[in-house]
């Protein structure tokens, strides 16, 4: 896995700054800095290599995605991903039509599950793509979310 | 319907009426929860108090997945830290309350037949911050909105149990209430019964109209579409903006008392705020 | 009035760590605009949230602005015993941040 220069942003710096003072990281344990190339891209694929290092991905059932078929709300779309596949270091959750496609990404540590849970925002329809990196090589998975206007209560 | 009938043609009788003459609120509860439990034969009575998503599989499990872990839990901490921080005079909360305060949001609302109007915990909460010297807070959001929370909290697995005093003035509290429900309004001409009991289940454009049945035992809200927690008279707000109608202000005696005839419609479902809504 | 930024609920389920969080924050796009000026309500949004466990790093987040406001996580992993401590700490792009822990049970 390629080692981030963490001197970039001065934000992430501070904060392994003072961790790394404080003893609590090692080179080895030390995971990556906030990718700012990943949450600027516009394309899927743009995303990917910035925040996982490539976008050469292969499908995979493998990866199991649980979002609603329809989201009550677009402003709260809760999703988890979660993998069977062996020794995940990384995931990453993409929303197609979001104008920056990239949600999330997440660096595991070496005894973390390949599962993962949180709360997206989704501007219109469109497919959740998730990826998974083990090995140094990526898969994915996606399922499509609708979202619709309400008429009332939405 | 028939017994639809049996409310409406109650709704036509209206204040002037003495007591005996008119259907009694007992008739009209009986009406009402049958409606609903014939319209949704598969629901189990208490879920009701989970709205649409008593009846909708699929908004049901977006919903369950929010209260993993919901976000009007930051709200019932801010309530309770405000429950428990004194007052200026040095007093609390717990002084103005049955109780101590605790686990008495079903006390709520009630005729005051002292006051001689329908008494809400919103207005409560004011009147014991404005009898303690402090100022009082709006209503729809924010800090009351959170303590609201923390006693719906308190509160929760208790059985709504709203009374009607045999109280002429308590009954057309009750009638008004209820006429506002089944009146129409805005420039959408539509009332409340029109969605939530008629079409209860059917959709509006993308939306699943909840049930009329359970609507005020969830509330206060915390709703995905406000980023944050809402009052019931909020919510009566924007159901009127909805039909283009101009809203009450939240505590007027219009929400007060169609908080008393909604509440009293949900007798015998727990209490289960505060709630998750899209 | 002190807020909590970060609410954690860890717990042992066989030999793993099941850790769920809610924070609190805005998580503005910066795309929604100010309904009575007009302008764009700049961006504030939490871009990292990391969890350590005995020094090490269980987890790294890195977040964007499509996380949705007062943000959930969940995550699972092993190597944990119930009555150890988890760190979870967010920093975000005006430079805040805050940290939180609690016992594993």
């Amino acid at each position: 896995m390629k080692r981030r220069s963490f001197l970039k942003g001065t934000v992430a710096s501070s904060m392994l700054g003072a961790a790394a003072s404080a003893g609590l990281l090692t080179p080895q344990s030390v995971l990556a800095a906030w990718p700012k190339a990943a949450f600027e891209a516009k394309t899927v694929d743009g995303g990917m290599e910035a925040a996982l290092g490539s976008s050469s991905v292969s499908e995979s059932g493998d990866i199991k995605i649980k979002a609603p078929d329809i989201a009550e709300n677009g402003a709260v779309v809760p999703i988890t991903i979660s993998t069977s596949i062996p020794d995940v270091d990384a995931i990453a959750v993409f929303i197609e039509k979001n104008p920056v496609p990239i949600a999330c990404s997440y660096d595991l540590g070496a005894t973390t599950k390949g599962f993962v849970s949180c709360r997206v925002k989704m501007g219109k329809t469109s497919d959740l793509i998730a990826v998974v990196r083990s090995g140094g090589k990526l898969y994915s998975a996606k399922k499509m979310v609708k979202v619709t206007i309400g008429g009332c209560g939405g | 319907m028939n017994r639809l009938l049996l409310i409406t043609a109650a709704v036509g009788a209206l204040c002037a009426v003495p007591l005996a003459s008119q259907a009694s609120p007992e008739e009209d509860l009986k009406a009402f929860q049958a409606y609903f439990q014939e319209r949704f034969p598969n629901v189990p009575f208490e879920d009701f108090a989970n709205g649409v998503y008593a009846i909708d599989k699929a908004s049901r499990e977006q919903w369950e997945a929010i209260e993993e872990f919901p976000p009007y839990e930051i709200a019932i901490e801010e309530g309770e830290e405000m429950f428990n921080t004194p007052f200026k005079n040095g007093k609390t909360y717990a002084s103005c309350f049955r109780n101590g305060g605790i686990g008495v949001k079903g006390d709520y609302p009630y005729y005051d037949t002292e006051k001689g109007r329908v008494e809400t915990l919103a207005s409560a909460i004011n009147e014991c911050r404005t009898k303690n010297g402090e100022k009082p807070l709006k209503y729809k959001k924010g800090k009351l909105a959170s303590l609201v929370a923390y006693m719906a909290y308190t509160t929760r697995g208790q059985i709504v149990d709203i009374k009607i005093p045999f109280d002429q003035r308590a009954r057309d509290a009750y009638e008004a209430g209820k006429h506002f429900y089944y009146a129409r309004r805005g420039q959408l001409n539509m009332s409340c019964a029109h969605c939530h009991i008629d079409n209860a289940g059917n959709k509006i454009r993308a939306d699943l109209l909840s049930p009329a049945l359970g609507h005020p035992t969830h509330f206060p809200v915390y709703r995905s579409k406000w980023g944050n927690l809402g009052t019931l008279h909020r919510r009566f707000a924007g159901c009127n903006k909805q039909v283009r109608a101009m809203p009450f202000k939240a505590q007027s005696e219009q929400y007060r008392n169609l908080e008393y005839f909604m509440t009293y419609m949900s007798n015998g479902l727990p209490w289960n705020g505060p709630g998750a809504r899209k | 009035m002190a807020k909590k930024k970060i609410r954690i609920r860890a717990k042992m389920k066989g030999d793993v760590t099941e850790v769920k969080a809610l924070m609190s924050h805005p998580m503005e796009t910066g795309l929604r605009k100010n309904k009575k000026t007009g302008e764009k309500i700049p961006a504030h949004f939490i871009q990292e949230v990391t969890c350590e466990h005995k020094g090490k790093q269980v987890i790294v987040a890195h977040w964007g602005v499509a996380i949705s406001k007062n943000p959930y996580l969940a995550f699972k992993f092993t190597g944990a015993a119930k009555g150890d401590t988890v760190k979870i700490s967010w920093n975000d792009n005006k430079g805040e941040s805050a940290s939180a822990e609690a016992k594993i049970g």
